[in-house]
């Protein structure tokens, strides 16, 4: 151990061809964030918030087949590894003749998740909200559906602001789970750039940093988000 | 006005209406008083199908619902189009400006046009006396500003009926008299309104009609000046006289 951080340190060439990598590689690596690892995570997020909306009412339906059906999902998708969900989106459906692309597959598998962890988030957010709220809103003549888009829905939002950005950052670093099916995503990226350099520790550290930032980023996001929404409370 | 006809309502094993009849000419202001328990809130809860009643029927308006048979959840807006609510603990909208809350219902539910709702809205906050905090939210209302909003939020809807749950309980006694204030202006106008309160002092001045209610059915009823005087009935003496 001692032997080599010496040998690395004594070896001005093998700095210098890191620096080289690194500001080759840097483009790449950014461009696959944005491009993939971010968008990504953007769009599975969204659709993932509508399913976990639909679950969590489904839930506090009463409804006994909607409610059977939003706990099995959930129980399913929470029970089993998200890679492996992945694995079988990608590698398993194309056996009985569903082929789906890389990108496709992600943001299915991806948003399956984000649907059933983000329900109980939404599950607990809307039954936060004081049930004389709905009975305002029915009072002067609103259907279920009016009372919870124009009533319920904006105050379980800023309810469910803090935990839901959390499992977004979240999102974007699992991300990466996607280079495991062909998405060309960050860490694909930075793996395939391994392969050419033989540098594993400079660029798996480089898309660490990268994901850091942008998840630092994203955390300051929340922070402006979260006073926004408390400005009439 | 308002017609009900024997209703009745049970929460599992809990009776709390047992076979209501009353009749509400247009116009007139009933007041409804009684021990907590009494069913006054759940009836005037049923007015507006917040409860739904177990059997029994109730009309407002040309609306008619007969809860006897099955009655389907679309139907119920129909009922609450024609009644305008006042809560107790007000439930105002706090992600909505004061303005916002009243303009709700017309854009949302009759889809009047924005400006129209506004200038409607504006107008109604006005009468209410709270032309000034049009762009105030609710948290940044004192209660008594709060319940002004909500009667200009039910009103907003042009209801046939006002009904109004304790509108001043969770007020702070300096507070009660400007609601009130604007009840009675409400009154005078000609509103038709329903109202469970303790202000006994309102109920004397304002109503046409008090109820007195006991466990689920209406003891007695009549006039304030004979109901506060000369109660017929030994429950209502009781309760007159715990008042005191």
């Amino acid at each position: 151990m001692q032997m080599s951080l010496s040998n690395f340190f004594d070896n001005p060439e093998r700095l210098d061809r890191w620096i080289t990598i690194a500001q080759s590689s840097f483009l790449p690596l950014v461009k696959g964030a944005l491009l993939y690892s971010l968008t990504l995570a953007i769009v599975a997020f969204f659709f993932g918030l509508i399913l976990a909306i639909l679950t969590a009412l489904a839930r506090i339906s009463g409804i006994k087949p909607l409610v059977a059906i939003a706990r099995v999902y959930v129980s399913i998708i929470r029970g089993t590894p998200l890679l492996v969900q992945l694995f079988i989106i990608f590698f398993g459906l194309p056996s009985i003749g569903i082929m789906i692309d890389p990108i496709p597959s992600a943001i299915i598998g991806f948003s399956l998740s984000v649907g059933a962890y983000s329900s109980e988030v939404v599950r607990a957010a809307i039954l936060s909200i004081p049930k004389g709220q709905w009975e305002a809103a029915y009072s002067i003549g609103m259907t279920y559906w009016q009372a919870l888009q124009r009533v319920i829905l904006p105050q379980a939002a800023r309810v469910s602001v803090p935990p839901l950005s959390n499992s977004f950052i979240s999102l974007v670093k699992d991300t990466s789970l996607a280079a495991a099916i062909l998405v060309p995503e960050m860490f694909r990226k930075a793996q395939e750039i391994v392969a050419s350099t033989y540098e594993p520790l400079l660029l798996y550290s480089e898309a660490a940093l990268i994901y850091w930032i942008i998840c630092f980023i994203l955390s300051i996001i929340q922070d402006r988000l979260e006073n926004k929404l408390d400005r009439y409370v | 006005m308002i017609s009900i006809t024997d209703l009745h309502k049970q929460f599992a094993q809990l009776k709390v209406l047992r076979g209501i009849s009353l009749d509400v000419a247009k116009g007139k202001v009933v007041v409804i008083i009684g021990p907590s328990g009494s069913g006054k809130t759940t009836l005037l809860r049923c007015l507006n199908a917040l409860e739904v009643p177990t059997s029994g029927s109730v009309q407002i308006g040309d609306v008619r619902l007969d809860f006897s048979k099955k009655v389907e959840r679309s139907s119920l807006p129909s009922l609450r189009k024609q009644t305008g609510m006042v809560f107790q603990s007000y439930n105002l909208f706090p992600h909505m400006t004061a303005l916002e809350n009243v303009m709700e219902g017309p854009v949302t539910v009759k889809k009047i046009s924005k400006e129209k709702a506004k200038e409607k809205a504006s107008s109604l906050l006005v009468k209410v006396g709270l032309g000034d905090k049009l762009d105030h939210y609710p948290a940044q209302l004192s209660g008594g500003q709060q319940q002004r909003v909500g009667i200009a939020r039910a009103l907003a809807m042009d209801p046939q009926v006002m009904l109004f749950d304790e509108p001043t309980s969770a007020l702070d006694p300096e507070l009660v008299g400007e609601v009130l204030k604007v009840m009675k202006e409400l009154a005078q106008e000609g509103m038709t309104m329903v109202v469970v309160t303790h202000e006994m002092g309102f109920a004397r001045e304002v109503a046409d009609e008090v109820i007195f209610m006991d466990q689920g059915i209406i003891v007695e009823h009549g006039t304030p000046q004979q109901l506060f005087t000369q109660p017929r009935e030994e429950r209502t003496r009781q309760f007159l006289q715990h008042l005191k």
